[in-house]
């Protein structure tokens, strides 16, 4: 049995962000990309999976849906530990259409689970993972934060509010993951990096699937007024401040 | 257009959050007209039901069988038959823990395009258009929803609660999903009973590694215990072990938008302010007058947390009695 791990392509979470000139997409200059950052949590998570034998998995495959420019972040991946990659020829700006592309892949392969990230440093959507899920007809679980196999089960443990719920689901199903998942996302040796050149990396054209929301237009927040600041020996008056001027305490 | 709205409840309880996305499902038949249909999920007693009725629902569906904890592929479609029941165009839905388990399913059920975590009635409605943050809340985008259908789900208090002084009919809901088909199996719940909520909190009080160690937090509970409200922290102090992880707030941890918040030692790296920065009100305490936090803050001190916070336990004191 393989788990899939879906990976996004994203800018580094420290980038200052800037969009082209009619404001309609992101402006790729100097922009770092990297994997998603709890995709590569999830990413961590299945290597152990993997490695700790107790399971029947035998493989994990990383997939990204994108163009050629996101190769360097699967093969980051692969450096990483995964077996093999699978990059979708598409682009990926509306989740539907992504999940879309993913449902695909699982249907013709023999994945036990699928581990997507609780969303991407990008859009923010929180949406891929219970998507495919849908699409596929399979029990999704969020809120992820620890995923063990037992026989064809899975036993997670997920967040709810105020506190956490250990559920488990029959295979296949895919983990929306969260942080807590993995404790450190791994970091690729040398070695990996080197071995990483020559696993497969499957390049697969799109299917016909529909986008459902289509981005207009980015626009950065209004400037904020500048910090307004109190003396350190003067916190009667922040605290008038606050009551007065905020009227938030 | 009308508009079904659903809520959540906790053990038969309606929350703020509650009366938000009612709200909200209001304003947004405001602009399209029709009606705003609540869907209740779960055993809901019809006087806690018919409380939605003062925020604007004009009839609450209440489906009473629900499997034994959340099954998003059972919610889903318990959801999705109550958009085919009203007819409705657009669905409300919080963006909390079971919102975004549940939301992406219904929009792959529907094919209704989702936007999530949106803060604001749409732009427009013909077509569907609303502001969204994206870049982790570097910048917004203007989604389009190109489906006949929509979803949108609303980032926990963001729209202020409206008492519009109306009542709802209740209507017992039969969606015709088998619930004991739940695949999710719930083998164990570990709550914390009577904790204020970090989402729910409307003032957050948190520290950084400016506090300089776990044992420092006696002050800022303090702090948290005078106003009522809970505390939180940076992720190096959750990693530290200083305090436990549910209380990390920032980009990957827990996103939150209270009233106000506290930050008591916090730099302010820009992962952390990604968590925290649609606050209404943020205070930094902060020994570097150069730290990054100062520039996301409303006001500030330049100065030890660790001296700030016992001084603003006692002025609030004074003041609040």
């Amino acid at each position: 049995m393989r788990i899939l791990v879906c990976i996004s392509n994203v800018p580094d979470t420290t980038t200052k962000v800037r969009f082209s000139s009619d404001n309609t997409s992101i402006d790729e200059n100097g922009v770092q990309w990297i994997i998603n950052p709890w995709d590569e949590l999830a990413l961590t998570r299945a290597m152990e999976i993997k490695e700790d034998g107790s399971n029947n998995i035998s493989n994990v495959t990383v997939l990204t849906v994108g163009g050629a420019g996101s190769e360097p972040t699967l093969r980051k991946a692969l450096a990483i530990g995964a077996d093999d990659a699978i990059r979708v020829d598409a682009d990926s700006s509306d989740a539907f259409y992504v999940a879309s592309q993913i449902a695909a892949v699982v249907k013709g392969g023999d994945y036990g689970a699928v581990l997507c990230g609780i969303e991407s440093s990008d859009y923010n959507g929180s949406a891929v993972g219970g998507m495919l899920a849908e699409i596929l007809g399979v029990p999704s679980v969020s809120a992820v934060s620890s995923l063990n196999f037992e026989g064809d089960a899975a036993v997670i443990t997920r967040d709810i509010d105020g506190g956490k719920e250990v559920v488990s689901v029959p295979s296949p199903f895919v983990a929306v993951v969260q942080k807590g998942i993995a404790k450190e996302p791994r970091i690729a040796a040398m070695r990996g990096i080197m071995m990483a050149r020559k696993k497969p990396l499957q390049v697969v054209p799109a299917v016909e699937a529909d986008a459902l929301t289509d981005y207009q237009e980015f626009v950065m927040p209004e400037p904020k007024a500048p910090c307004k600041m109190v003396e350190a020996d003067n916190v009667k008056e922040l605290v008038n401040l606050l009551m007065n001027e905020a009227k938030v305490l | 257009m009308s508009v079904l709205v659903y809520t959540e409840n906790w053990d038969g309880k309606f929350k703020k959050l509650s009366h938000e996305l009612v709200s909200y499902a209001a304003g947004l038949v405001a602009m399209t007209g029709g009606n705003v249909t609540a869907l209740s999920i779960g055993n809901v007693d019809q006087d806690e039901l018919s409380t939605l009725g003062t925020f604007g629902a004009s009839t609450i569906l209440s489906a009473a069988a629900a499997p034994q904890g959340l099954d998003n592929q059972v919610y889903a479609s318990i959801i999705a038959a109550a958009m085919e029941k009203t007819g409705a165009k657009v669905l409300v839905m919080a963006n909390n823990s079971a919102g975004k388990a549940v939301a992406p399913r219904v929009s792959a059920k529907l094919k209704a395009g989702l936007a999530s975590g949106v803060s604001a009635l749409p732009e427009s409605v013909f077509p569907l258009v609303v502001r969204k943050k994206v870049f982790s809340g570097k910048a917004f985008g203007m989604v389009k929803i190109t489906s006949e259908a929509a979803i949108l789900t609303l980032a926990q208090n963001s729209y202020e609660v409206k008492d519009v002084g109306g009542s709802a009919s209740i209507e017992a809901f039969d969606p015709g999903v088998d619930v004991s088909g739940a695949k999710t199996d719930i083998k164990d719940v570990q709550k914390q009973e009577g904790k204020l909520l970090l989402s729910d909190a409307e003032i957050v009080v948190s520290g950084g590694r400016g506090m300089k160690s776990g044992d420092n937090w006696g002050p800022i509970e303090e702090l948290a215990g005078v106003l009522g409200v809970a505390t939180a922290c940076s992720r190096p102090v959750s990693d530290e072990g200083w305090r436990p992880h549910g209380e990390h707030t920032g980009q990957t941890g827990k996103i939150i938008a209270p009233n106000l918040y506290f930050a008591f030692g916090i730099s302010g790296a820009i992962q952390h302010l990604a968590g925290v920065s649609s606050s209404k009100c943020i205070v930094a305490v902060n020994t570097d007058k150069d730290a990054p936090v100062f520039e996301a803050a409303d006001y500030g001190i330049v100065g030890d947390a660790l001296k700030i916070v016992p001084e603003l336990i006692s002025e609030i004191k004074a003041v609040k009695g």
